[in-house]
């Protein structure tokens, strides 16, 4: 009876948890469909171990873990599909050339002081706009942003898993980190210095 | 054989963007480390990255709050 009780529990944490999981398996596969399906694997393989956890945290801890194994298996699926597509989605423009510089290579301004980032980036108001900015990078800028950062796959994996070239990889990388950091600046940084 | 160690602010910030993903090269390394000591610009610029590299490996790390309804 107890445990009937406790495996509901379980049963009920890990659906309630979908939401949250899709979030980032949308995120990372900029696809509905491959998330669904991602999401969908890692529900019923957790589902298959019930096992206790002491806090929600720790719960969405080990369902991240076994999401990021389900989103990696995907990306592989998928490869040719992600790294087929990025010259026809991005404008080709370096967005190095969004910064001021002058015709000798130079700073014509000075790049803005983003503020002690101690003090603001550890707010969950400033994740969601992280995610904003790392969602409206092209499809496949953002993929390959995020197996970096959310996956933390090294360059050289990456580049194994989708058979990319590291300089396609890295020109990729270079547009996504540059769009990212005006996106954060424009949205984050910015607002709150003039607070 | 000498290398040439200068580089500009536009190369310095490529620079800078690029070793989050790569290992720089040696002559990069210290034509960086070179830039920045006489530099009044591009240090800002590696401030923003160091910014951002710490904010996403917060981000990975977190969470959230218990959004249990």
């Amino acid at each position: 009876m107890e445990k009937n009780h406790l495996m509901h529990n379980f049963e009920d944490q890990i659906v309630s948890l979908r939401d949250y999981l899709l979030k980032f398996a949308r995120l990372q596969l900029r696809n509905d469909a491959w998330a669904e399906d991602a999401v969908s694997e890692t529900v019923l393989a957790a589902l298959a171990k019930p096992q206790a956890f002491g806090n929600r945290s720790q719960l969405k801890t080990w369902l991240v873990g076994i999401l990021k194994h389900k989103v990696v298996d995907a990306l592989r699926h998928h490869h040719r599909e992600i790294s087929g597509l990025e010259s026809t989605e991005d404008d080709n423009t370096d967005p190095l050339e969004a910064l001021a510089f002058k015709t000798n290579g130079h700073f014509a301004e000075q790049p803005a002081d983003w503020g002690n980032p101690e003090q603001q980036a550890s707010s969950q108001q400033f994740f969601a706009i992280l995610e904003a900015c790392a969602s409206k990078l092209p499809a496949t800028q953002g993929r390959l942003f995020l197996m970096r950062e959310w996956l933390e796959l090294s360059s050289e994996e990456i580049c194994k898993e989708l058979q990319l070239t590291p300089t396609n990889l890295y020109v990729q990388l270079h547009r996504a980190r540059l769009r990212l950091r005006e996106c954060l600046e424009l949205h984050w940084f910015m607002k709150a210095a003039t607070k | 054989m000498t290398i040439p160690l200068t580089r500009t602010c536009k190369q310095v910030i490529a620079l800078v963007v690029a070793r989050e993903d790569r290992d720089l090269g040696l002559p990069d390394k210290i034509a960086l480390r070179i830039h920045m000591a006489i530099c009044d610009t591009c240090p800002q610029f590696e401030r923003q990255m160091l910014t951002m590299h710490n904010s996403f490996r917060q981000w990975r790390n977190y969470s959230g709050p218990d959004d249990s309804k």
